[in-house]
């Protein structure tokens, strides 16, 4: 009955894009977005400081040494030495550590608890309200102040400073995670594979989170490099780590009252803060372009 | 139709959407997408459901697949009531009804590969039990809807629109269905593609005894698939016809202006265009009487107080309509 005659199948055989070339794509994906490779690089650089920070001709960097203190940038010490005499040379490696850490880890916690108060609000109705709430709640203390106040509750430690900003950060993956959950629930691909039987576990993990991860990814790398200055801010004002760990926040707190005479020493931490937050914020630009799929570098 | 139980019937199909108040104390206001919409489809059977957008003729495939609840009515699947059955009574049944959605973008996952997307439904209802019977069923789908066989190791967006399409159709097979609602299936593609995909739509019917509902706003593309025709208008049917006595004699004013809408391939050509003034009204504050007589050329005084009830006019015809010897077009 289907009297419409055309060149039966036409389309069908020649017409499928030839796969893209998978090798060297990460090349081609630097080249394109030089945002991932000088922010990736810079990223690599510091976190090869921080690893190999015992084999870099570092000395105990909690060391006192009242004999030799406040010596400028001279050959023994290359960046000097503070009002206690300790390396600032070694203090500033291994603060790299605490700042790393600190800046992954409430990364990966907070897009970790994000999603799911994000898919728990997209997915349970009733409880969307509730959950939206107090995010705003949350969202409503600005995150320094949030942080300083949890702090005050516990001793300072790198595992408490971690949890204080987590929970500041949270709300706003969590939102962002909402946001797409609910448009994504609406796509006719969900809806299809509703259709076909597919379980909401089993939605969930094949059609949602795949589809959430990139603007994730991305809000992640943010989270990171704010995570990195308040956790400087909360050392800097000795509401976080314990003054004797080594942590850039700290040595930029002690070298504040002499940094008119010696300001090497809130520079030189000060620097690599700097360069630690533009390098992944840059690799967070790079990434959001190269991953929005209406700029054709989708999947790459 | 005679006798035998049909696969899907929908009976007084109501679904309301409410909308949100502005104030506490504002009366609650409600979207009548679908407003008492009946009817049946046989096996092996096609009726199209044709209206312009708006009308809930989406909304009553999405109700007869169990994607949203009626607000009031029944759905049967094969004579069993599916409408008020608890998602874990619902699931198994799913597999009798599939469907294929118009935007052949969105409706593929683009994190999947062909392979995953048609293992997916199979697996859910564990209609293959070792990897090589899996992969037997995904290659035979794929020749079902003439894919290539190496289709299945690709990703969506490495395929054409047509093609997704197939894809798509491929998905809603995979469950070895007795109803395929295709909600405007072919009505994002090109022309020359659209002619395919109905083709393919077509034979696959003949082919596996499929009924098709087949929703859709384009008048053409129903007249060489379709069995039966209901004509939709803000949420209600206006008339219901088997394909032949539509195209050759329309009742209803809308239907009648719907068909005068449809192109003819014919310069020299030259028809009575029935042009519709104004615009559909809201669906939210609906007229009073007849839902058309805003927009009908014909209206009169009883249109505007009594809603007409659909009646037989043929032996295979019937119309929502007060006019009577009035056929026209």
């Amino acid at each position: 009955m289907s009297e419409i005659t055309l060149p039966e199948e036409a389309e069908a055989l020649p017409e499928i894009l030839p796969a893209p070339a998978s090798h060297g794509r990460i090349v081609g994906l630097a080249l394109r977005h030089p945002g991932i490779a000088i922010g990736g690089a810079l990223i690599a650089v510091m976190t090869f400081l921080a690893i190999a920070a015992p084999w870099l001709g570092t000395v105990d960097p909690e060391a006192l040494d009242p004999a030799n203190m406040l010596i400028g940038p001279s050959a023994g010490h290359w960046f000097g030495t503070d009002m206690l005499g300790r390396d600032i040379y070694s203090r500033v490696l291994y603060g790299a550590r605490v700042s790393l850490v600190v800046g992954f880890a409430v990364a990966a916690l907070s897009s970790v608890g994000g999603m799911a108060i994000g898919l728990v609000s997209g997915f349970i109705r009733p409880l969307d309200p509730v959950l939206m709430r107090i995010m705003d709640g949350v969202m409503a203390i600005p995150a320094i102040l949030l942080a300083i106040a949890l702090m005050a509750l516990t001793q300072g430690s790198v595992g408490n400073v971690i949890i204080a900003i987590t929970v500041s950060q949270i709300p706003q993956v969590a939102r962002l995670v909402r946001g797409m959950v609910l448009g994504l629930r609406e796509q006719p691909f969900v809806e299809a594979a509703i259709a076909a039987g597919t379980r909401t576990p089993r939605l969930i993990w094949r059609h949602i989170v795949p589809n959430t991860l990139a603007p994730v990814i991305v809000q992640a790398t943010y989270v990171c490099a704010s995570a990195m200055i308040i956790e400087a801010i909360l050392d800097f004002i000795g509401a976080g780590t314990p003054p004797v760990v080594p942590s850039w926040g700290n040595i930029m707190a002690e070298g504040r009252a002499l940094w008119q005479v010696k300001p090497f020493i809130v520079f030189i931490p000060a620097i690599f803060l700097s360069v630690t937050v533009l390098a992944v914020n840059l690799l967070g630009d790079g990434m959001r372009d190269a991953l929005d799929p209406r700029q054709g570098g989708r999947r790459a | 139709m005679s006798g035998a139980v049909p696969v899907i019937e929908v009976r007084e199909l109501k679904k309301y959407f409410p909308l949100p108040r502005r104030y506490p104390a504002q009366a609650a206001a409600r979207v009548h997408a679908v407003d008492g919409v009946s009817f049946a489809i046989g096996r092996g059977e096609t009726l199209s459901l044709v209206g312009e957008s708006g009308c809930g003729k989406s909304t009553v495939g999405r109700t007869i697949l169990g994607l949203t609840r009626p607000t009031a009515g029944e759905v049967r699947l094969d004579g069993v009531r599916i409408d008020n059955l608890p998602a874990g009574r619902l699931r198994p049944l799913r597999r009798r009804m599939q469907v294929v959605f118009q935007d052949p973008f969105s409706s593929l996952n683009p994190r999947l590969s062909v392979r995953e997307i048609l293992a997916e439904p199979i697996a859910n209802f564990t209609l293959a039990r070792t990897r090589g019977e899996l992969a037997e069923r995904i290659a035979g789908l794929l020749e079902k809807v003439r894919l290539p066989a190496d289709a299945a190791g690709r990703f969506p967006h490495e395929f054409s629109g047509g093609q997704r399409q197939r894809i798509g159709i491929a998905r809603a097979l995979a469950t070895e269905p007795e109803v395929i609602i295709c909600d405007e299936a072919v009505s994002a593609l090109d022309v020359s593609v659209k002619a395919q995909i109905v083709n393919l739509l077509s034979d696959l019917q003949d082919e596996l005894g499929l009924s098709l509902l087949f929703i859709t706003h384009d008048l053409a593309i129903v007249e060489h698939l379709t069995h039966r025709v209901a004509v939709m208008y803000l949420g209600r049917i206006v008339e219901a016809a088997d394909r032949r006595s539509l195209f050759a004699r329309a009742w209803h004013p809308y239907t009648q202006a719907l068909l005068s809408a449809v192109p003819v391939p014919d310069p020299a050509a030259r028809r009575r265009r029935t042009i519709l003034k104004g615009d559909v009204p809201s669906p939210v504050n609906l007229p009073t009487g007849c839902r058309f007589h805003t927009r009908c050329p014909h209206a009169f005084a009883r249109c505007r107080s009594e809603e007409p009830e659909l009646r037989p006019v043929g032996d295979a015809q019937w119309v929502a309509c007060h006019l009577d010897a009035r056929p026209g077009g």
